[in-house]
């Protein structure tokens, strides 16, 4: 009777198949409910606490309004993030629009460098505006305002590292174009303002918009630059870290927290409305484009790119030059005595291995972590409503300001009764920390590709009565390898830069070369702290070009499929 | 079966570790002193006791402290050495400290060792207030030397002025302190309202000021004889200036958390602070110790520093901490560059 037989062994089969997706799911939602929801929570409500941990309901918040000194930096956060959205996105945009658009020569390369900044700490172009307009700086007369240490300095070094991040959103908005309707507007005869105007624009407008929300987030929370270049310029970031480290005012710095959550939050949320309904735009008959040669307007964007490309070069190239100055501005000789970081604050050279270590560890812990959830989320059936918690918990990150994450770290896995008391002040902590700061985008990165394999092997493995974790291993995971390994750089090399998280959660023996930058530059030696900036640059791209190789050959072997 | 193999496992665990510890117990010190000297104190510590190791956490004064009251539920630290003594009076008043009274305290002045009958900490050297000033720079736009605070607010000096946010500094905090101690509360702070209108920015750490000064950010810059004196030893074109009013001061102290599993250890630290050979050693870098008649001269500082140096008054600068630097904020914080 093999039919009875396989009846009766198939359901207990499936159930241990469902227990296991079942227990995945439910581990991963604790994952991000341990990790993400209870410390912002527990932030919260420490923001609603007196210094004693009584209950003082919203005292925090009046005396916060009632100090104009505090409140002034709400209006100076808006006015750098306006700024520097204005600048960066009207600047990657038009860069966008060349490298897709026109006929313009050497692309690739314009391409290439523009991607730079990713690489460096934020604290780089910070550094290097101070050695370019300085009261010592080459450039200083060059400088129309007074002082580079203020709102002028942020937005020039916000702009320099929030590039990249804008024109990358912008080129997937402009590539995504039906050449269709330029043909049309070409045989009616319209002016090129006018197709400008009435088909390039609203094609991208929802990348455009997009493009204003993360930069506008990226800007209003962002913590390094501001650091080193703010002067008296308070901004809501570095309130946060004055609060605390400056006057262990721990519920004023989860105070200015929460309101440092708010316009990310909508903006987080503007940004979901709009990715939502971009998605319907293109439709599947549509006709991708290909650039017309223009010699003029192609020469006018050509020189355009050239020219913000120089920018990009002399802030890298101003830092590098620094760190091997002796002693600026009296003794130019060249050495290496910058990068001697065991006489400087910031845990010296043990840092840097601390910050490979750590970065290691993120991009491999936290990969597997990452696909797998993203798996569970996208590929199984059952339990429907955790997985869409699980889905929405996985975008709330992005919303979130590093800075905000690290403390309410400090809130929640220093408190004597959390059972993971424990990890506070290991390199665990720091791990947990920077996956989770970074973890939607690695999500969403997960989520596409899987979304572009069909479900019909899940389904024909089911009937096959093939395990999906042998189908995850055997099918799923060597499709979707070129995305594992974006994930894993992507960890890394965010992980090697990042300071506004871990900057509260580091301990004597887990210092990372990030803060150490900060700290140094704190202290004063600022040719240092642009040394080890600079070195973590070196670093992060050369696990990008290794990454590169690495894929290179993979997609050669497993990708093969694709080019048919 | 597994089971009993695993308990056997965990015993031995459990007899490794012990051993361990019998062999060397290892011994958490918060600390704010520079990274050049920790070497030399773990040394000689452990060299005097070799059945203790110490593991160093270091960071800058305010960070220290900020993070010690972090911990106050669930104290990381076993003990502290080389944190501002104005932080540990805080600490103190909040019942974070264990009192203890080393072997030998009488030894040291009684103003470097707090009041109680117990005391709570001892101090160990005094850092002291002083000016930064950068020849070259100070040339180019024409300023003099200042010889006294009050010269500082004079119009001159209108935007070459640095010095470190009390809030987040130590040195920061022992100007502020004991400008209001030496010209009185009300005159303090008109003497601050002057000092702020020339005042280029404030920053976070106290060496920065001198920093920036020995690389010609700025021309002048508040901070301390011992940043000063070993920018001098690496060549940067500045001299050190020492206002006649006198010179604020803080010292560096050492105490015990309380609470720590390791009192012991923690005690033996305690008696070493205090002995002839540590305080020796504090002065290879600073020119006041705690102990009378150790120190000698040292390159760069005036011999008579400590005679230049204000009567602080530590309960008071501690006490109203939290008043002075809450009144700081609201005058001067916040308020952006007045040029901008």
């Amino acid at each position: 009777m093999p039919a009875t037989l396989s009846l009766t062994s198939s359901p207990r089969a499936l159930n241990t198949e469902t227990w296991l997706q079942r227990l995945i799911v439910a581990g991963g939602l604790c994952f991000l409910l341990a990790a993400l929801l209870m410390p912002l929570l527990t932030m919260l409500v420490k923001s609603l606490q007196n210094a004693a941990g009584e209950f003082a309901g919203l005292s925090n918040f009046i005396e916060y309004f009632s100090n104009p000194a505090l409140t002034r930096s709400i209006l100076n956060s808006l006015n750098i993030a306006f700024w520097t959205t204005v600048i960066v996105v009207s600047t990657a945009f038009v860069f966008a629009y060349a490298l897709t658009r026109s006929g313009m020569v050497a692309k690739r390369g314009f391409r290439l460098l523009s991607m730079l900044p990713l690489f460096a700490p934020s604290l780089l172009p910070a550094l290097s505006m101070i050695y370019l307009f300085g009261n010592q700086g080459i450039l200083r007369d060059w400088l129309p305002v007074d002082s580079i240490y203020g709102p002028v300095g942020i937005v020039m070094g916000l702009s320099f590292w929030a590039f990249p991040h804008a024109l990358m959103i912008l080129i997937t908005a402009f590539s995504n174009s039906d050449a269709r309707l330029y043909e049309a507007a070409r045989s009616m005869k319209t002016p090129s303002w006018r197709v400008f105007l009435t088909v390039t624009l609203p094609s991208v407008r929802y990348g455009l918009i997009n493009t204003i929300f993360v930069i506008f987030t990226l800007t209003i929370t962002d913590f390094g630059v501001a650091k080193v270049i703010g002067g008296q310029y308070n901004v809501l970031a570095t309130d946060i870290y004055k609060q605390v480290v400056g006057q262990q005012n721990f519920q004023m710095g989860a105070v200015v927290s929460v309101i440092l959550l708010l316009p990310a939050l909508i903006s987080f949320a503007v940004e979901r409305r709009v990715q939502r309904q971009q998605s319907a735009q293109l439709s599947s008959r549509a006709v991708p484009m290909t650039p017309q040669k223009s010699p003029l307007r192609d020469a006018l964007l050509a020189l355009f790119c050239a020219l913000v490309c120089g920018f990009l070069l002399l802030v890298i190239g101003m830092a590098v030059y620094a760190s091997f100055i002796t002693f600026w501005p009296y003794n130019m000789a060249l050495s290496f005595n910058n990068y001697r970081f065991d006489m400087m604050d910031g845990g010296g050279w043990a840092s840097y291995f601390n910050s490979l270590q750590m970065s290691a560890w993120t991009a491999f812990i936290g990969t597997a972590i990452v696909f797998l959830i993203a798996y569970m989320s996208e590929k199984i059936k059952p339990m429907p409503l955790a997985r869409r918690l699980l889905q929405l918990l996985a975008m709330l990150p992005m919303a979130v300001p590093g800075i905000v994450l690290g403390l309410a770290y400090i809130f929640f896995f220093n408190h004597p009764q959390n059972p993971f008391n424990a990890i506070y002040g290991t390199m665990f902590i720091l791990v947990l920390n920077t996956l989770v700061h970074f973890y939607t985008v690695c999500h969403l990165t997960a989520v596409t590709s899987l979304k572009q394999i069909d479900s019909e092997f899940e389904a024909v493995s089911a009937s096959l009565k093939v395990p999906f974790y042998t189908t995850l291993r055997r099918v799923t995971l060597p499709l979707a390898l070129p995305s594992v390994l974006d994930i894993s750089v992507y960890l890394f090399v965010n992980a090697m830069t990042t300071v506004s998280a871990v900057v509260f959660l580091y301990s004597s023996e887990t210092t990372l070369a990030s803060v150490a930058v900060m700290h140094m530059d704190e202290a004063g030696d600022i040719a240092p702290a642009a040394a080890m900036a600079v070195l973590l640059m070196l670093t992060s791209l050369v696990a990008k070009g290794l990454h590169w190789l690495i894929s290179h050959q993979i997609l050669q072997r497993t990708q093969r499929w694709r080019q048919r | 079966m597994t089971l009993s193999l695993n308990k056997t496992l965990l015993a031995a665990a459990l007899a490794l570790t012990a051993t361990a510890t019998q062999a060397a117990t290892e011994l958490t010190v918060y600390t704010a002193l520079e990274a050049d000297q920790l070497k030399a104190y773990a040394k000689a510590f452990e060299s005097a006791n070799p059945d203790v190791k110490i593991r160093w956490v270091r960071d800058s004064t305010g960070i220290i402290t900020a993070r010690l009251l972090a911990e106050k539920e669930n104290p990381q630290a076993d003990a502290i050495l080389g944190v501002a003594a104005t932080s540990l009076l805080v600490l103190k008043n909040q019942q974070m400290l264990e009192p203890y009274k080393p072997n030998g305290v009488e030894t040291l002045s009684t103003q470097f060792v707090d009041k109680d009958e117990v005391p709570s900490w001892v101090g160990m050297n005094a850092w002291v207030a002083s000016i930064c000033y950068n020849r070259i720079e100070a040339e180019k736009h024409g300023l003099p030397m200042p010889t006294s605070w009050q010269d500082l607010t004079k119009p001159v000096y209108q935007g070459h002025l640095v010095m470190p946010n009390p809030n987040s500094s130590g040195t920061g905090y022992l100007d502020v302190s004991s400008w209001l101690q030496t010209f009185g509360e009300e005159g303090g702070w008109a003497f601050m309202d002057s000092l702020h209108q020339n005042i280029d920015r404030y920053t976070h750490s106290g060496s920065k000021p001198c920093k920036m000064a020995a690389a010609g950010e700025t021309p002048i810059g508040i901070s301390f004889a011992y940043r000063g004196a070993k920018l001098i030893n690496k060549g940067a074109p500045i001299d050190l200036g020492f206002p006649s009013e006198g010179l604020g001061w803080d010292m560096e102290a050492a105490a015990i958390v309380k609470g720590t599993a390791k009192l012991a250890a923690a005690r033996k630290l305690m008696d070493w602070a205090v002995t002839r050979e540590a305080n020796t050693l504090y002065n290879d870098n600073f020119a006041v110790v705690a102990m009378p008649g150790v120190a000698k001269p040292v390159p760069n500082y005036p011999a008579d520093i400590a005679d230049r140096m204000i009567d602080n008054d530590f309960e008071w600068a501690a006490t109203n901490r939290a008043r002075i630097l809450k009144e700081w904020q609201q005058r001067y914080d916040g308020k952006s560059e007045a040029k901008n």
